[in-house]
């Protein structure tokens, strides 16, 4: 089962909920944290693995063979992101730009461009004590993501339960990270930007097909507007996590919720319960 | 002119909530909101619309099926598995790069004009609002970013207006990419957490690849005092200065609550922490 941990406004709470839902889980079975948060990842703050393997992710992007190439200037022509610029002396990459469509190789008419490697950023794989860790982390000035989270993606195992942190937001990166997932917890906080932005995480995610739940995080107990949202759109409020000083002050030193409010645990067991009993779970032990 | 971009790294330290308070302290500017995933300013401005307009993202790939010999060779070249069995088009999947319709041999592909977000022109009692609104789901963030730039750079020359404000988005990647380029100053709120600071650093790394001047602001700074004199310090080694300690104080919360700009909302360090901190931008920017 895969479940993914989104939400729209950032920094409501996913990393606090999808840690602390690992630890819960992995005290009944095998679990896998993937931190596709892959531009800021903060996963392995509160989990802290320790790390077997390390792998870079490559994309691929034009090679250009200057013998070959007669500056005809097709390639910039049908290249749709302007990454190519045809000079009179030569063919200029702007790499950042490349989305690696392959436009420009297939369709050089003198076949002087070839596909070479470059590398984006990395895949970490670990382990904190019974949970599987992975994460990508994008190298600083990279502005596409999605192929990193698409590698960190490749590491889900089949038959048990993995947990995706997904970036904020609700575009490309996004979408990368929640899509195929069997449930979708939105993580939000009581005011009208996590209202707000609840609204479109959950656009998102029922865009995906992805039926999803709501966890309200560092909730006074009035939480009518979220409240309103769930019942009108038939969207099950799962959980309220109280705002919590020492929660919060744990959380800055990298300590997981439920270290810090063990009584919270239930929240976590009722949730994985939930998933069991509405079917989502079928393959999670 | 001046602009000043607001960026964070990690999402929810509070870039919106500064950007909202230095728009009410802030004469003769201009509002850009590019967040385009998940706009919030306008929730604390009260905007009138004034215009939108569409944003067209790149034209997606459509196939007509009485062209189509069924050769197979655009599933062979889409590098973005969005062309299914059938031969349609996954509009969610399709990036745009026109691969099948330049390659397919029978001119069975079109390219089909895409609305993929609305640009807003607002106004506001602080002054004029430049926002958008990106498509669920759709790419381009990056484009649109930098659509709503534009236009609050052409509104404030038209103006006469001396600065620009613009929060942004969170992260390091497109948006976050189209967001620095050209600004006069990044001002980066961040938080005394372990997240906040390991996301700190990238976003310096950030503006220095980039050749952005940086300024710090740290806010909830008393959360945790030890976790902000290690970020100072990390402020020191990227020489970029610290111009704002902004406490932890409740009544931040209730002013989002109530939708409005929390210097309007507090008194006491957290007014007075606001407060010095313009004094700091201001003097940074050059501005009167």
């Amino acid at each position: 089962m895969i479940i993914a941990v989104a939400s729209g406004k950032g920094g409501t709470g996913k990393t606090t909920v999808a840690s602390s839902l690992a630890l819960v889980a992995a005290e009944k079975g095998e679990v896998w944290f993937l931190d596709c948060d892959v531009e800021e990842p903060n996963g392995h703050i509160m989990l802290k693995p320790h790390w077997h393997r390390k792998e870079t992710v490559r994309v691929p992007v034009p090679e250009i063979n200057r013998e070959k190439c007669t500056l005809c200037g097709r390639c910039a022509e049908v290249c749709a992101f302007h990454a190519l610029v045809v000079l009179p002396q030569e063919v200029m990459l702007f790499p950042t730009m490349c989305h690696s469509c392959g436009g420009c190789w297939h369709l050089c008419p003198a076949g002087a461009i070839s596909p070479g490697w470059r590398e984006i950023g990395r895949v970490e794989e670990g382990s904190s004590g019974k949970i599987g860790f992975v994460h990508g982390r994008l190298n600083v000035g990279e502005a596409i993501s999605p192929p990193l989270i698409q590698a960190v993606k490749k590491r889900i195992r089949p038959g048990v339960l993995n947990i995706v942190d997904a970036p904020p937001g609700t575009s490309c990166p996004v979408i990368r990270a929640v899509e195929g997932a069997d449930f979708c917890l939105l993580v939000t906080e009581p005011t009208p930007f996590g209202l707000h932005d609840l609204k479109l995480a959950y656009e998102m995610a029922t865009q995906l097909g992805v039926p999803c739940g709501v966890a309200v995080n560092r909730s006074d107990g009035n939480d009518d507007p979220v409240r309103q949202f769930c019942h009108t759109n038939n969207v099950p409020l799962l959980f309220q996590l109280l705002q919590d000083r020492e929660v919060a002050r744990g959380y800055a030193r990298g300590i997981p919720a439920v270290e810090v409010r063990p009584e919270w645990k239930e929240h976590f067991s009722a949730l994985l319960a939930f998933l069991e009993k509405e079917g989502y779970a079928r393959c999670a032990k | 002119m001046r602009e000043v971009v607001v960026l964070s790294g990690k999402g929810g330290t509070g870039k919106t909530t500064v950007s909202g308070s230095l728009a009410v302290l802030a004469s003769n500017k201009v509002m850009a909101d590019c967040d385009v995933d998940a706009a919030n300013l306008h929730l604390l401005l009260d905007p009138v619309l004034k215009s939108s307009s569409p944003f067209y993202g790149l034209k997606k790939a459509t196939i007509n099926h009485e062209k189509c010999l069924g050769c197979n060779l655009c599933i062979h070249l889409c590098r973005f598995d969005a062309i299914g069995p059938g031969f349609v088009v996954d509009p969610v999947l399709c990036e745009g790069c026109a691969v099948c319709y330049h390659a397919c041999p029978c001119g069975a592909v079109e390219m089909i004009e895409h609305v993929a977000g609305y640009l807003f022109l607002s106004e506001t009692r602080y002054g004029p609002l430049v926002h958008a609104r990106l498509g669920i789901a759709e790419d381009n963030s990056g484009k649109l970013v930098a659509a709503v730039r534009k236009e609050a750079r052409r509104l404030a020359e038209e103006e006469k207006k001396e600065l620009i404000i613009t929060d942004g988005p969170p992260g390091i990647g497109c948006p976050a990419i189209s967001c620095l380029s050209g600004a006069d100053l990044v001002l980066i709120i961040t938080e005394p957490t372990f997240s906040g600071r390991h996301d700190l650093e990238r976003v310096l790394e950030l503006a220095k690849h980039f050749g952005c001047r940086a300024a710090v602001c740290i806010n909830k700074w008393d959360l945790e005092p030890e976790n902000s004199r290690a970020l100072e310090s990390l402020c020191n080694r990227y020489s970029v200065p610290l111009v704002g300690h902004l406490p932890y104080d409740e009544s931040v919360m209730e002013a989002v609550k109530s939708g409005r700009p929390v210097i309007q909302e507090c008194s006491g360090p957290m007014e007075e922490g606001i407060l010095a901190l313009w004094d700091k931008l201001k003097a940074l920017l050059e501005l009167r």
